[in-house]
Parts: C-alpha cells; structure tokens; sequence
C-alpha cells in the first residue's frame, strides 16, 4: 500500500426518490483510498456503503459532491465515459456472481479479456483463483464457491487497478468463503490491485488495512488495523 | 373484484405492449375469416338469389336459323321447366364522344309479357315497347359508363345499316354479371355493353322473323341436363346448332365460379397462418410470465388456491387477449368485407349486393380464435399447476448449457464471446427458435405472394400483347366471308397490315373428355397473332393437325401424336380425326390452332374469314375508326391497345389493393413475433445483460447479444420464406387457372428480395423498441437481486 490517493471522495452526497419520499442514502461522505490498499466496508443494510461502491464504480450517479479516480473527476462523466472507466479499470464482485449462464468458465473470463488493453490469459486468471481444471464447466455446473472465484478470476483478468467486491462471501458457507478471501488477498499482495470489500461479516475486518463502519448515510468509524489477519484465521 | 383478477388486469396494463402485438396478429386471422367467409357467402347467396327470382337459365345453345316453331318440341323434353327462344347478335355501336367503336350484343325480349327465363332487373325507366322502334333497355355498367338515362340515344351499327336506338331503361340481367367484350381480358363497361330490344324489332332488322339463333332453357331440379342437351342437339342439329352446353361453359357464371373458389381458398390458408402464430405468440409470453411468477404461484397454493383457481387465472389472461384481437379483428374485417363488396360491385352487376353480417360468422371466428389461443397456452399453464407448492416456490433449476463442439470453443477464436453466448441461447430453446423463425417466415411467404403478381401480369401483359397478339385490332365479321375481304380491309385508311383469320366452334374430344373451344385458323407465317412454343419462340402451323395449348393437352389428356376427335358444330356435327401435332403455350381460353388452309379443308366449303387482325398506323386510329363504322359486315372490334390498357389498369388497381393489405398483414406478423420474441428475450437475459453493462459493455455492444440473436432466426426465416412463398404463389396460379386464362407462374428475385427488405425492417424498428430498454437498464438493481 503506498500514501497516493487512488479515489479522493469528498462531500459525496446520493438521494433517491422512493415513491413520496426522498431517501438520504450518502450524506456527505469524505474519504480516500490509497494504491494497493484493502479496505473492509461495515455497516447495516441501508447505510451507505453499496451506494459509495456503485458511484466509485461509475454504476450510479451522486446528486453532489465529488469522486475522483486519480486526477479524474468520475462525477463529471456521462454514461459512455463511466463505460470505458469501468472497463478499463474496475473490477466487480457481487453476492450472486453474476456469471453468464452460457459461458463456460474460462469464456466467462474471456468475455472480459477480449475487450481489455492488457489483459492475462484467462487459464492464468483461473489459475490464480485455483480453478484451472474447471475452466471447461458451465456455471451450472459450479459450487456456490467456484462461481464466485470464476467471477473473481473474471475480475482481475483485466489487471484492474481497483476491485470493488459487494458482499463477496455473502452467500457462500465459511470454508468456501474463505477460499474466496484467500484469493481476493493473494491478488491484493501479487498484484497490488486496490480493494473495497462490503461486508456484513464483521470477523472479515481483520485482513483489512483500514475498516470504515457506515451509519445514517455516512462514516462513523474509521479504523486502521495494526496487524491483519490470515484468512484462514478469520473467525466466522 | 377478487384479488387475482386485480392481479390478472394489473399484469395486462404492465404487459399492454406485448398483449396488444398479439391481439394484432390474432386480428388478422379473425379479419381475414370474416373478410374470406363473409364475402364468399354474400357473392354466393346474391348470385342464389338473383339466379333464382330472374330465373337464369341452366342450359344454353345456339343455331345458325332454327324455326320458332321447334318451341313445343323443346319445352316437352323431359325435365324442362321454361323456354326462351332468341335473337342475340353483336353489333357495333357508335357512342357519343368516343372515337373508337365500341362492341355490343343485342338480345330479343319477349314483345309481350317477361321473358320465360333470364329475366330483366329493372334498373329505371321501363322496358321498350314493342310498336316504337328503336327503343332499348341497356345493362347498367354501360349505361353508367357513358352516362345515359332514359331518354338518351345513341347510334349501332345493326345488319350494315346505322341505326339510332333511344334507351327506355337501364336494367340488369343474370346473364351478365360479368359481361366481358371481345379480345378484351377484363370487363370495359365503357367499350362493351348489353341490351335488350323487343323481338319482333330485333328480328326485322336482323331478317330473322319467325326463327331464333340463340337459345335459353331453364330446367327442373333434379333434371337430366346431359339428356337435355343431348336431345337439344338432335332437335337443333339441323339448323346449324352450335351443340348444348351448362352453365359451367357460361362465362359469367364460370368467372363469378372462380372468384368463389378463390375467397374458399383464402379462407383456408389465411386464417390458420394468423391463428397458429399467436397460438405461438400466447404460448411463449405465458411460459415467460409463468416462469416469472413462479414463486407466486408456488405461494397461492401454499395458502390454499386450488390448481383449478390458478389455471383458470392464467386462462383469463389468455381470454382477454383474445378478446381484444376478436374484438379488433370483427371491427377490420367488417370494415374490409365492406371494401370487398364495394370492389365486387364494380366488377359484378347485380341488382344488389350486401356484406353478409350473420353472427354465426362473427361466432365461429371468436371460437376460433379463442380455442387456438387456449391451445397455444395450455403447456404453460400445465406446467405451473402441476407443480407442488414446495418445489414451486423454490428457484427453478439452473438452465443447463452446452458447447456447441465437443471440444469447448477456447480454441476457436472465430466468434467473441457475445456471439456465442447468442448461439448457446439459441441452440438451447431450439423449438421456440424454429418457431420464430417459421413465424416469421410466414411473412415472408405473404409477400412474395402479395408480390409475386406484379411480376406474372407483367410477363402475361408481355406475353400476351408484345409476343403473341400483336395486332393493333381484330375485326369479327357477322358472317363468314370469302378472302377477297381481306383486300377490302387491307385497303381501309390507317391500316399497315392485315392477317385473316377464321374461328371455327367445335367440340373437341379425346376418349371420354371433351371440351367446347374454337379452333382458329391460322396463316402459314403468322406475323400479327403468332403461336409461341413451350419456350415462347414463335411457331409456324404445320400443314397437318392441331396445334394445342399446355392447358387443353392436360384437360383432355392428350399428347402430341394422338388423335383427338373434332365435331364441328356449325356444320351439322360432322366428326373428324386430328391429330395433335404440337403443344404450345397460351394464356387466354383454350387455345388451338391449325393452319387455315387446313382448317378449311377441315370444314370443308373452301377458303372463308371469320375475321380480320390489322396493325394500324396510330396517327390515322380516328379514320380507321369512321370507316370501320361505315363497314356493314364489321360485326365486333376488339382493340387491342385499349384491351391491354384496361388489363393493366384493373389488375394493377387488384394487385395494389391486394398488395397492401397483404403488407400490413405481413407487418403485423413480423412485429407480433419479433417484438415478442425480443421482449422475451430481454425479460430473461436481463441480469447478464446487466452483468455486461457493468464489466464495461457499451449499450451497443450489450444490445449485439439480443440483434444478433433475432438477426440469426429473422436470417434463416427468409430462405424458409422464400420457399414458402414460392409453393404459396404456385398455388395461387394454380387456383386461378381456369377455362378463360390462366396466369404465368413467374417469380421474379426482386421480388424476394423485397419481401425480405420488408420484412427485415419492420424486424429491425421492433427490435430498436426493445432497445431502448436495455439503454434504460437499471443496472444496480439487477445485480442486487437473485434471480
């Protein structure tokens, strides 16, 4: 992890209209993230931090304030230039994996290679998520577990320079969710790719460098950890 | 209001877009059947019932001079109900401001009292009256065509003398009511016209007192009519009897006969092409919403709904679509059956004509409808019902997929990844692949049906009046003459060239089959009326035998080589061998020819003209014109270049109509299934196309995924098209062939391409509908959810 800011957010504030009522989803968020830094998201449902990820991932747009990515303003950008941020430089991790049906493994990463300036092969990606023998199944054909790492290995196939992982281990049980962390952190150290990781599982703060704990729409707690766990010694 | 029928009218207005596509397309089929059926039931009970009050006769003859008094001897034969004895002769007629003569047939009435059989519908006026000469009632189509009323007169050229005729009324005949001239391929109501003059007028001008030369019987039910006309012939036979025949050799009678097969046929292709699509339409919207709403479902029987309740709640769904497409499709085929009888009433004369509207009709199309709708959603609703609610309300199974080649395609670097995921997708449902395809398909076919018309006419008009009758006119003598009349013609003011011809009616017989047909008699190098090969090239009569045409070969099964059996009808029935020497292509009546000075050896009183063919110097028609009327023994004209113009024009104002609605049928199609099949696609991919849109897809590329899967399956509709379309048209071609033309079956490849392009873009604009949507995916929410 260096001290250069990767995204800068500052006064980052996102309503939605929700029916009648207008939700305050951000209420002024100041916070930075550093190159190759992991940082653990904490909160309760509804208090902010999907909605940070999905506008420092250019899914969503803040109603004020800014986000910068590097020397970038990403709350400047229309929707075509959010397009090409996202595929050149974010990855993406979701609760449900969000695989296509009727790829294979291996072209689930190739589906996100062929359109990457520097991509690895994807053999290599699976590989560095310990799949490389499954390469040639359809998601149906997976674990719970595997899916996940077949979209982790989708994600860093591109070599971003940021993963936002939205409740990676959500539904997955400990001993496969933990394969799932012991990949996002081997290529947080090979790699040195930026992490932001939403979780609800508090015991996975422990392999941050920094935890950031939401409430009401902004940060409550920011806390640095001295010493960071293994996953393996993740408590559950 | 229960709560699922809240539930059903909350799913309509969300899935308006998609219910209204398929009510269209199931409008179609119920438009159509009320269009096929109604007007096939409104031509067929008019012409019933104008038959039946005018009592139109059901056996006809004709004779060179036959005594009146034959009348008691004719009216005893068996079976017989009412005789008419006539007069009928064509005639020219000099009409007020119009240059070129037109052609008329005179027919006697009774002086006194009506006429036995074909009686007269009295338009206006009243009938002539036997003691003033020169009164007429004329058929209304002409009438109206050159704006007479009672009182009006005009000039005809009468036995050689002119004479001036004043109309009394305008009336209309059973005989007539399609009344087609001379040479002429469509009726010209301006060119030909009927009337009607009292017998004893008509016999003096005519010199035919005490005699009649056409005869009109009307039969009891049930009667023998082949003895009838058998004993006909023997009693007519020496007065130059030209042979019995039925109605089916009654040229209107036999064209409104055509029509009637038409709209029967119409009737049974149309309709299903439209009922089975949306059966199809039904069936995969439902299995969608069904698949959707599984979890539901799996719920309400958990809390105590009955899989009957359920059923019929997606029952409903399916009704009311249906009742939206009877209720549009009632609405446009009442408003097309209209439009119909209005077309038929410039074409047919009848005293009245109306558009059926029985609600059986009306009935039997919503049954229809409804029953092919609930068919096509009988296997989703199926599926869902015999679910047990526990395995309901779980998550279906994943769907599983395959690689199309057994080694994985990684080695393949051919197609991206997009394209493959379009193609797994496709190979997956295949059944539902190949049925958007043949849906759209089907529209296809339509076109190149509707379409393909343009190019037959164009090739008949081409064949007809460019290659075969190139003649400028044909003159028909009243009575046969000698050559010498050929000079007289040739002599006429305008007339570059003159080619005789002679017409000789017989019976020609090959084994058991026989047909009445005129064999014409040809010069040995026909230069203006030529005989065209089975490949067009135009042949020279050979000394001996009978050239005929494909269509009198297959009637009579005869091949070149046989004999065939000739009666001639005007010369006391005398039976002569032939044999058949070649076979040649012709498009109009049934055609054969023989050299004339083989025809007149045939006949047997030397050389003799029936008629005179001329080319005319266009710059001198007018003179032409004024001394053709001038011409005694010029009984008829047929002009050929107005002959074709009016073809053209009636055709192409038909094949325009039938074009258009033809189109808009085709549009419905490809937009029901398309945009259909595009929303389905969408509603079920929606979370990968998300999943793309967030790995750094661009909307275009997303959008790749569903064009490239409707492009394959609206790809591989057009060859399918195509060739549906091919065997669709060969059928219409066959449908209207007949005894008086039949149409050459050619298919153009613009025409292919056409219906393709049509086709093409209407699948495209419904496609880019559905676009729209993916540009307004809302990307978080997607990915949130489980599916």
């Amino acid at each position: 992890m260096t001290d250069h800011p990767i995204f800068s957010v500052r006064g980052l504030t996102k309503a939605y209209r929700s029916g009648e009522v207008e939700v305050l989803a951000l209420r002024g968020v100041d916070v930075d993230l550093f190159e190759g830094e992991m940082a653990v998201l904490l909160g309760p449902s509804g208090s902010g931090k999907s909605t940070l990820l999905n506008i420092m991932g250019g899914l969503d747009h803040a109603t004020s304030g800014t986000v910068s990515f590097r020397d970038e303003e990403l709350t400047s950008f229309s929707d075509r230039q959010l397009t090409l941020f996202r595929r050149e430089h974010v990855g993406f991790v979701f609760q449900f994996y969000n695989l296509i049906p009727s790829l294979t493994a291996w072209e689930n990463v190739a589906l996100v290679t062929e359109i990457s300036k520097n991509p690895m092969a994807p053999e290599e990606a699976l590989e560095l998520v310990g799949l490389k023998e499954r390469m040639a199944h359809f998601p149906a054909q997976l674990s719970g577990g595997e899916q996940q790492r077949v979209a982790i290995a989708r994600a860093i196939a591109k070599r971003p320079e940021v993963m936002l992982c939205d409740e990676p281990t959500g539904a997955l049980d400990s001993r496969t969710g933990i394969l799932v962390l012991e990949a996002l952190c081997r290529i947080n150290e090979e790699l040195k790719t930026t992490m932001a990781i939403i979780t609800h599982n508090a015991g996975i703060r422990d392999i941050a460098h920094r935890v950031f704990t939401f409430r009401d729409g902004r940060i409550a707690e920011a806390v640095v950890n001295e010493k960071r766990a293994r996953p393996p010694e993740v408590s559950w | 209001m229960s709560v699922l029928d809240k539930k059903l009218f909350r799913d309509l207005a969300r899935l308006w877009a998609q219910v209204l596509a398929i009510a269209l397309v199931m409008a179609c089929g119920v438009a159509t059947l009320i269009l096929a059926i109604g007007a096939y039931r409104s031509l067929e009970e008019t012409r019933a019932a104008f038959y039946d009050r005018y009592r139109f006769a059901t056996v006809f003859s004709g004779a060179t001079r036959a005594p009146l008094a034959l009348k008691s001897a004719i009216a005893s034969i068996s079976g017989v109900s009412g005789v008419e004895l006539r007069v009928v002769k064509p005639v020219l007629l000099d009409m007020p401001g119009m240059a070129a003569p037109a052609t008329g047939i005179a027919v006697s009435i009774p002086d006194h009292g009506e006429p036995a059989v074909n009686r007269l519908y009295l338009r206006s006026g009243r009938l002539p009256e036997p003691g003033r000469t020169g009164e007429i009632a004329v058929t209304e189509p002409f009438a109206e065509a050159h704006r007479m009323a009672p009182g009006s007169q005009f000039d005809a050229i009468m036995n050689g003398r002119k004479r001036t005729l004043t109309v009394t009324g305008i009336v209309l005949s059973p005989e007539y009511i399609y009344a087609i001239g001379p040479g002429d391929m469509v009726p010209d109501q301006r060119r030909f016209g009927v009337f009607f003059m009292p017998r004893a007028a008509l016999a003096g001008i005519f010199d035919m007192e005490g005699a009649f030369n056409d005869l009109a019987l009307r039969t009891q039910r049930n009667a023998d009519l082949i003895e009838i006309m058998d004993a006909l012939d023997r009693l007519l036979g020496p007065y130059g009897g030209t042979g019995a025949h039925d109605r089916t050799d009654q040229i209107s009678h036999t064209f409104l006969d055509n029509e009637l097969i038409q709209l029967r046929a119409m009737a049974s292709v149309i309709p299903p092409v439209f009922l089975f699509v949306s059966a199809f339409l039904v069936n995969m919207i439902l299995t969608r919403l069904i698949a959707l709403e599984r979890e539901q479902v799996g719920l309400m029987k958990a809390v105590g709904y009955g899989s009957a309740a359920i059923a019929w709640h997606y029952a409903k769904l399916t009704l009311v679509v249906a009742l939206v497409g009877i209720a549009i499709g009632s609405l446009a085929g009442n408003w097309l059956g209209r439009g119909m009888t209005r077309l038929y009433g410039e074409f047919f004369s009848f005293p009245f004509l109306i558009f059926r509207q029985s609600l059986d009709l009306y009935a039997i199309a919503a049954v229809v409808s409804a029953g092919a709708a609930l068919a096509g959603s009988t296997r989703a609703i199926w599926g869902v019902v015999s679910l047990p609610p526990a395995i309901a309300m779980q998550p279906p199974a994943p769907t599983r997929y395959r690689s199309l080649f057994s080694q994985g395609t990684h080695h393949l670097r051919i197609f991206s990844q997009l394209t493959i995921m379009a193609a797994r997708h496709l190979v997956r449902w295949p059944v539902r692949t190949l049925l958007t395809a043949f849906g759209t398909s089907l529209a296809v076919a339509l076109l190149v049906m509707a379409l393909f018309s343009f190019d037959s006419v164009a090739f008949m008009v081409d064949t007809v009046f460019f290659r075969t009758d190139r003649q400028d006119a044909t003159l028909a003598f009243g009575t046969e003459r000698s050559p010498r009349a050929l000079q007289t013609v040739a002599a006429m003011p305008g007339v570059l060239k003159a080619e005789g011809f002679r017409a000789a009616p017989v019976i020609l017989r090959h084994g058991h089959r026989e047909r009445r047909l005129t064999i014409s008699g040809a010069a040995e190098k026909p230069e203006l009326s030529r005989i065209l090969d089975k490949s067009l090239a135009p042949v020279a009569p050979p000394p001996v035998g009978l050239m005929i045409s494909d269509r009198v070969a297959r009637l009579l099964h005869l091949q070149v080589g046989d004999m065939a059996e000739v009666e001639l009808l005007e010369r006391a029935h005398r039976k002569v061998q032939v044999p058949v020497s070649a076979i040649v292509e012709s498009y109009i009546g049934l055609a054969v020819y023989m050299r004339a000075d083989a025809l007149d050896g045939l006949v047997g009183d030397g050389p003799r003209l029936s008629g005179v063919r001329v080319s005319v110097d266009p710059t001198r028609l007018g003179e032409l014109y004024r001394e053709i009327k001038r011409t005694p023994a010029v009984a008829a004209i047929a002009l050929q270049g107005l002959s074709r113009e009016r073809f053209r024009e009636t055709i192409e104002q038909n094949i325009t109509i039938m074009t258009t609605v033809y189109t808009a049928l085709a549009v419905i199609i490809t937009f029901g299934v398309v945009y259909n099949s595009a929303r389905i696609q969408f509603s079920e991919r929606a979370r990968e196309l998300a999943s793309l849109r967030v790995l750094g897809f661009t909307k275009g590329e997303v959008s790749g995924v569903l064009l490239i899967e409707l492009g394959a399956m609206v790809a591989l509709a057009q060859p399918l098209g195509w060739l549906l379309g091919y065997l669709l048209s060969w059928s219409v071609v066959r449908g209207f062939e007949s005894d008086l033309f039949r149409i050459p079956f050619v298919v153009e490849r613009s025409t292919f391409a056409i219906a393709s392009l049509v086709v093409i873009v209407v699948a495209v604009a419904s496609a880019l509908i559905v676009r729209r949507r993916i540009d307004h995916l809302d990307l978080v929410r997607v990915l949130k959810t489980r599916e």
